[in-house]
């Protein structure tokens, strides 16, 4: 009677464990689905269920925290993903190392109603691989009840004087561009004595006590509960937090900054790659962009509905558009002139940055 | 007939292999290989640097275990004392917050430390913060409670607590009665019947109790992360980043993970001696 009883549970084991296997394969089921991987607070989730009514395809969507997390994740074989949405620097890293597969732009129509502005950047420069999702600039957020002046530099991000109540971003490519912005060098500069000088100043403020924390995702609850008076993140991120402190102000400082572009892509070993290509043309719409828009406070890459955006803001609202909200959500020309977009760094120069962050850590 | 155990043992067996051996020889392999491919112990070479990261997560962990032991073994003393209905609520109380999310619990404490969430509000209606400054000559808008390796501790023993308590409650209940009576037959006094026959019976529930604390507190990187802000990195940290984060280098995270390990399992080791060396001194 044990055997047996031993016997069944060693089946339910095996069964388990294989069918554990089958399913994250999923290539074999008749359900359609696509696995997307986003960032936090990055989508109007009702599109979600939306889009799963209109083509009976189930969307699993997960979210990573960073660009350098994403990368883990596909490394290491931890993300059986179809779709991501990693921003231009790493997109130029994914193709590089042959991780991505190139769109068949015929199954995404909507590609179409795409700015000119946002095609042919430097990581895709062909247009082969990636629907740009939003855009968006990098700045200085900061709780005008406890900063005095005005800020209108990178120095605010290394100044002593706001020792404890700055919150640096954690990541590493955003913090040494901060560093290396204020120093007057460029942001994609593969240098090895600049990018040691900009990780100096980092590290230098760091000792000084000017960080409260290193954050990603908690920087809402903190710069909304006014536990900090000043961070740098991205500008739709700081609408979001507006909508819950009316004291925060943002600025893309006068040394120039980051602009980016997070882009829709499919990973070369998708297993859904059709399901993938009518999600990313779904999400490429002007009804979708203009729902996300509205949601996430991200520039619209889709020319027809960033032009739509205040008319749309005003319908569903009541009232207009703050032209001052607008201006920081989609930056206009003169402000996007001094941002540079973020290249793809040389392999050593990308050693360089993980060592130095690592060792800022310490 | 002998057999039938082996058999029985056939899944956690297999679990084992599966979950257990298998990452571990899979972590071995990892930290003596190059990114290439190629063996080397390039990634040991590096582990002087990260002797701060070493020493203050040991020491944090150490901290955290000593508060939940001090914490831990009057309550769970206590409780063993109480009637059955007691005790029973006592456990229900313990276990209530493991119901939750661990990272729920921990990003409360977060709202909860922040330099202008609950308590230091609290402070600031009750007039704690003025007459602190007011005495201390100081100009305090509010006390500096995140972000601080007391934050970290805290963090630490707020969610292992339960581990601490539940194996020392579960040994000492189960003490024969008659060994303390006949303890104080013979003349001994309530603090040597407790020196002499119940710690050293307790032992091994304590024993468990700093391992099931000690290791996961050494180990983790999400109180760290939100308690601890990221300023003052643990080995969790250094190691998730290395996996996870912005420094993408699994061969380090491997060797860090296996030299974090050996020296964990070095300590449980001369705990566990000593705590042999202790029983049998006392039954002598």
């Amino acid at each position: 009677m044990k055997k047996i009883l031993a016997l069944a549970m060693m089946m339910v084991t095996i069964l388990t464990l294989t069918a554990c296997g089958g399913s994250s394969s999923g290539s074999e089921s008749k359900d359609r689905v696509v696995n997307v991987c986003s960032w936090g607070e990055y989508i109007d989730e009702d599109l979600i269920y939306q889009f799963e009514d209109e083509t009976g395809i189930k969307v699993n969507y997960q979210t990573a925290e960073s660009n350098e997390a994403l990368y883990s994740l596909l490394k290491t074989g931890a993300g059986d993903y179809d779709v991501i949405v990693p921003s231009d620097y790493m997109i130029g890293r994914l193709i590089a190392e042959g991780m991505l597969a190139e769109l068949n732009y015929d199954n995404i129509p909507n590609y179409a109603l795409i700015d000119a502005r946002y095609k042919g950047l430097s990581y895709d420069p062909d247009n082969k691989y990636t629907v740009p999702y939003t855009w968006g600039t990098l700045g200085i957020i900061y709780n005008t009840t406890m900063v005095d002046e005005e800020i209108t530099s990178w120095d605010a991000m290394f100044d002593e004087k706001y020792a404890g109540q700055v919150l640096m971003i954690r990541n590493s490519r955003d913090a040494l561009a901060a560093a290396l912005l204020d120093l007057g060098y460029d942001i994609n500069t593969t240098d090895e004595a600049q990018i040691r000088e900009a990780y100096e100043l980092l590290a230098d403020a760091k000792s000084k006590g000017v960080y409260q924390s290193f954050v990603m995702d908690e920087i809402f609850g903190k710069m909304e509960g006014g536990n900090a008076a000043i961070a740098m993140y991205y500008a739709g991120d700081y609408l979001t937090m507006l909508e819950n402190n009316e004291d925060l102000a943002y600025v893309v400082p006068e040394e120039g900054s980051n602009w980016f572009v997070d882009a829709m892509c499919v990973l070369k070993n998708a297993q859904h790659k059709e399901e993938a290509e009518a999600w990313i043309n779904f999400i490429a719409g002007t009804d979708a962009n203009l729902a996300n828009m509205d949601y996430i406070w991200y520039a619209s890459p889709n020319a027809e509905a960033l032009e739509q955006y205040p008319a749309y803001y005003e319908e569903t609202y009541g009232e207009e558009l703050d032209q001052e909200t607008f201006g920081i959500m989609a930056a206009p020309a003169d402000v996007l002139d001094r941002c540079t977009l973020y290249e793809n760094l040389p392999a050593e120069t990308l050693t360089l940055y993980n060592d130095l962050w690592t060792e800022l850590g310490i | 007939m002998r057999n039938k155990l082996p058999l029985l043992s056939v899944p956690y067996v297999v679990w084992m292999a599966l979950f257990v051996v298998a990452p571990i020889i899979m972590v071995v392999i990892y930290a003596f290989s190059s990114a290439a491919g190629g063996f080397t112990l390039a990634n040991f070479a590096r582990m002087g640097t990260y002797t701060v990261v070493f020493t203050r997560s040991f020491k944090l962990a150490l901290i955290a275990t000593v508060i939940c032991l001090l914490i831990g073994y009057p309550v769970s003393y206590m409780m063993s004392k109480e009637g059955p209905r007691f005790q029973r609520i006592a456990m229900v109380l313990i276990m209530l917050p493991m119901w939750m999310n661990f990272l729920l619990r921990t990003y409360s404490w977060m709202s909860i430390l922040e330099n202008n969430g609950l308590l230091n509000q609290l402070f600031q209606k009750i007039g704690l913060i003025t007459l602190y400054n007011n005495v201390f000559g100081t100009d305090l808008a509010f006390f500096r409670m995140i972000n601080t390796q007391g934050a970290v501790v805290l963090g630490m023993v707020y969610n292992y607590l339960p581990f601490m308590i539940l194996p020392i409650y579960s040994v000492i209940v189960k003490l024969d009665d008659s060994l303390i009576e006949a303890a104080r037959d013979l003349g001994a006094s309530t603090f040597n019947v407790f020196r002499r026959v119940i710690l050293p019976l307790s032992l091994p529930g304590v024993l468990s109790g700093i391992t099931m604390v000690f290791v996961p507190s050494v180990s983790t990187f999400a109180i760290s992360k939100m308690l601890g802000g990221g300023t003052e990195m643990l080995l969790g940290d250094l190691i998730e980043q290395q996996f996870l984060g912005g420094a993408y280098n699994p061969q380090l995270g491997a060797a860090i993970s296996l030299v974090m390990m050996v020296i964990v399992v070095v300590c449980m080791w001369i705990m566990n001696r000593f705590g042999e060396g202790e029983e049998q001194a006392v039954m002598m």
